[in-house]
């Protein structure tokens, strides 16, 4: 059989380039992996190498032509055993197209077939009603003990970071964790946030299921490659061979005077990741029954806690099974004159505001968003239906916020219900200052809340 | 479909007695008979994968990026024949030879190059990003010295579990450079983690030569702030690298990181689209003819009348046969359905 050998291409755009040098001519013996010519485009020269053993039986295109078509025909070679003359006989003359050159069909390109439609995600579960009797404590609290039930439940579940152990967690979140469950499982890392990020990644495609803390989620930008490239598309890239269940948890947010470094909402970086689960607690019900959702989840998670919250007291189930579903918003109150969403320490604000604009006469419903990947529209088009407004609250700044993807998702899925633009309440366009009241102007309080309602109530 | 006759347990016949007198690779008897020949053609499977998918790419079948591992296919067959079932391996995008050798099956691998439903990651990985959990390979990862905190990570899972095995996490000499590298030394080296850091050093990342990179050259001294021993191996020869990577492997499973520094090359550009204007011509013929690692295996048969030339002759063409069939399964097999576009996005949504 002869062997075609054809013009390749060097890179993926080349159509055409030049065969600038023979290295072999008619009769001599080729060996596989051994240079028979030079090609030349603009950008660059290759050599091409023989992929198979035989004996230039012809020529094709001589030295120096110019404008050769990427997959036509060069050369042929005899085989072994075959007569070179014969072979040369057999051969397709150039410039004819290859009639029995093996076909190289193009990759699809410009009839690329229209996407599917990207399916419904699935509904995430109803919420149980928990009517049990609940335990007043802090969000502090409230995450150390769904760390603690989660490893006690499952060996494989272990937490690391910086000062986690010893230490007893640098915001003492981790308090008592080292004495119940020793050193294996509870481990002080050095401070380097991309490397134990990795090995955390690392470790969760082992089979393990780590829980990273991050001291706060300011440092986490040194580990975001880790976080996005390699936990949350391996499972993808690997046609669904690889998983990767860990939490990266940590505050986020800002904390109080500790300037612009220390003080950055994460929640839309990551909440744009398609991999990823992005959860943001408010409450320490919410905090113990997410993080044991998301400690029991397959996936990456995120896991935005806010070092403000840590302190705060609020009534938790104890019902050792009380485990919250993940991409369900809550309604914290109920209203009818305008929505207001937010996540996060500012669901405590937008309550303050709700507080306040019922003095006034105006009935908000609050809805604590919680989980920001994947998102609960429903239940915020369901409130738009009733409400015709909408107010959303982060503290991080507005540009590709999560209040800019909701005003999206609002002009597509409720723009007939709505009376009013959405308005965005949002931490302002700078880095946080430190000084007590220029730090108090940047973050949203509940007057701009109150404010923000006002103006889609247009009263 | 025959696979690569890797056997991941170490050869256990014993060397003989002339063997401890000469240099490790010095040797033509330090490895049987068997094992030479079973090398041999596990490196031409591995060479001739890659002039395949070299043609492939050529003829507009493989997109993207291609990274070719032609030269350097001693490295990953030495290494493999140190370790054991269960160990971990993990490395960077110029892959194929890593996951030939960990005895993934040529056709989903070339069928992941076209970007095909049959391929390893159903298409959806590509070159750079393939899988096998059946083999312990853990990729193919994209980003420098990425997968170096990862097979750190594996290696704690191991320690973790108990399971008396190894990570065996490969970069190259653009990798050691990496702020993530030396990060991940010292926890492994903090916590006695069970992992073989094998720094392939072909001399250039990308197109910028080692000693125009690192400021320290050797980089198997890499790893000594945090009291990791390295070694230099021959990589070009297959018996030292399974000499070295044997000590080191021992080194690694009783708890503790080395590092082993091969010294090898790429023939290749980078990649496809490479001048190969760093480095001359004639230093990369100088490789090819007087330290091919193929050659060399075939010489120290031959010399040391193991084998003929009408038997090798016989592997030559079962292993073109392997690649020929693979190439035809990769140019025949389905492009992914279009509903794989949203599947394996979560685990369970």
């Amino acid at each position: 059989m002869s062997i075609p050998v054809l013009m390749p291409a060097l890179s993926p755009t080349m159509t055409e380039g030049k065969l600038a040098k023979w290295h072999v001519k008619v009769g001599d013996a080729v060996k596989a992996g051994q240079v028979i010519c030079e090609i030349e485009t603009d950008k660059a020269t290759m050599e091409v190498e023989a992929v198979d053993e035989g004996t230039v039986a012809q020529i094709l295109i001589e030295e120096g032509a110019e404008g050769i078509k990427v997959n036509t025909p060069i050369c042929v070679l005899a085989a072994e055993g075959e007569s070179v003359a014969d072979t040369a006989k057999a051969a397709p003359a150039a410039p004819a197209p290859a009639a029995e050159t093996p076909k190289a069909e193009p990759r699809p390109k410009a009839e690329a077939p229209a996407a599917p439609q990207a399916p419904a995600a699935p509904a995430a579960a109803a919420e149980p009603e928990w009517t049990g009797k609940t335990a007043h404590m802090t969000v502090r609290e409230a995450l150390r003990d769904a760390m603690a039930e989660e490893m006690r439940r499952d060996g494989q579940v272990f937490l690391m970071g910086e000062e986690v152990a010893q230490y007893q967690g640098a915001y003492k979140v981790s308090q008592g964790l080292l004495e119940e469950f020793g050193a294996k499982r509870v481990i002080d890392t050095p401070i380097t946030e991309h490397g134990f990020a990795g090995l955390g990644v690392g470790a969760a495609f082992g089979g393990l299921k780590p829980i990273v803390e991050f001291m706060t989620f300011n440092f986490a930008m040194q580990a975001m490659d880790q976080i996005i490239n390699s936990a949350g598309k391996t499972h993808y890239m690997s046609g669904g061979q690889m998983t990767c269940p860990i939490v990266f948890r940590g505050p986020n947010g800002a904390a109080a005077r500790v300037a612009a470094q220390h003080s950055q909402c994460y929640a839309s970086w990551y909440a744009h990741v398609p991999g990823l689960r992005v959860l943001s607690p408010w409450s320490a019900a919410d905090a113990k029954g997410l993080l044991k959702a998301a400690i029991r989840d397959p996936n990456p998670v995120i896991f935005l806690e806010n070092e403000i919250l840590y302190g705060q007291s609020f009534d938790v189930p104890e019902d050792p099974e009380f485990v919250l579903p993940i991409g369900r918003a809550k309604i914290e109150r109920p209203g009818k004159d305008v929505t207001i969403t937010a996540f996060s320490i500012m669901v405590g604000k937008a309550l303050a505001a709700a507080e306040e604009l019922a003095k006034q006469g105006i009935d908000a419903e609050v809805i604590n968003l919680r989980s920001l990947r994947p998102f609960d529209t429903e239940t915020i088009v369901n409130s738009v239906k009733k409400t015709n407004r909408l107010v959303s609250v982060e503290e991080g700044w507005a540009f590709a916020g999560i209040g800019s993807e909701l005003a999206a998702q609002m002009m597509e899925q409720a723009f007939d219900w709505l009376d009013a633009p959405v308005k965005r309440v949002h931490g302002l366009d700078v880095p946080l200052p430190y000084a007590a009241n220029l730090e108090k102007m940047a973050l949203p309080q509940p007057e701009n809340i109150v404010a923000a309602a006002h103006e889609v109530c247009n009263r | 479909m025959a696979k690569p006759a890797m056997k991941p347990k170490v050869e256990t016949s014993p060397a003989k007695p002339t063997a401890s007198t000469k240099p490790p690779g010095a040797g033509d008897n330090s490895v049987s008979a068997d094992q030479l020949k079973s090398f041999y053609r596990d490196m031409l499977l591995i060479r001739r994968f890659e002039e395949r998918a070299g043609q492939l790419y050529g003829m507009g079948l493989i997109g993207g990026f291609c990274h070719l591992y032609i030269g350097q296919e001693a490295v990953v067959v030495g290494m493999q024949s140190t370790i054991k079932l269960g160990d971990s391996i993990i490395t960077s995008y110029r892959d194929h030879g890593h996951m030939l050798a960990a005895g993934m099956d040529p056709k989903g691998v070339m069928a992941e190059l076209t970007g095909r439903a049959s391929g390893y990651s159903k298409g959806k990985g590509g070159s750079m990003h393939m899988f096998s959990r059946e083999k312990h390979f853990y990729g193919g990862h994209g980003i420098v010295g990425a997968q170096v905190p990862i097979g750190t990570g594996l290696a704690f899972a191991h320690k973790y579990n108990g399971n008396n095995n190894v990570s065996l996490t490969y970069f190259g000499d653009g990798s050691a450079n990496q702020g993530q590298v030396y990060e991940a030394m010292n926890m492994a080296a903090l916590w006695k983690l069970p992992v073989i850091y094998v720094i392939e050093n072909n001399r250039y990342g990308m197109g910028t030569s080692v000693e125009r990179a690192s400021a320290v050259t050797e980089l198997y001294r890499h790893g000594e702030s945090f009291g990791i021993p390295g070694e230099r191996v021959d990589g070009m020869d297959v018996v030292a690298v399974k000499a070295a990577g044997e000590k080191a492997v021992e080194h690694a499973r009783n708890g503790g990181p080395y590092i082993l520094e091969m010294q090898t090359y790429r023939y290749r550009g980078h990649s496809m689209s490479d001048p190969a204007k760093y480095r001359t011509k004639e230093e990369v013929d100088k490789y090819r003819n007087e330290r091919d690692p193929i050659d060399h295996v075939r010489k120290l048969l031959l010399d040391g009348k193991m084998t003929d030339e009408a038997a090798l002759k016989g592997v030559d063409a079962d292993v073109r046969k392997i690649i020929n069939d693979a190439a035809e399964f990769a140019q025949h097999s389905p492009e992914p359905d279009p509903s794989e576009l949203w599947t394996d996005v979560l685990v369970g949504a």
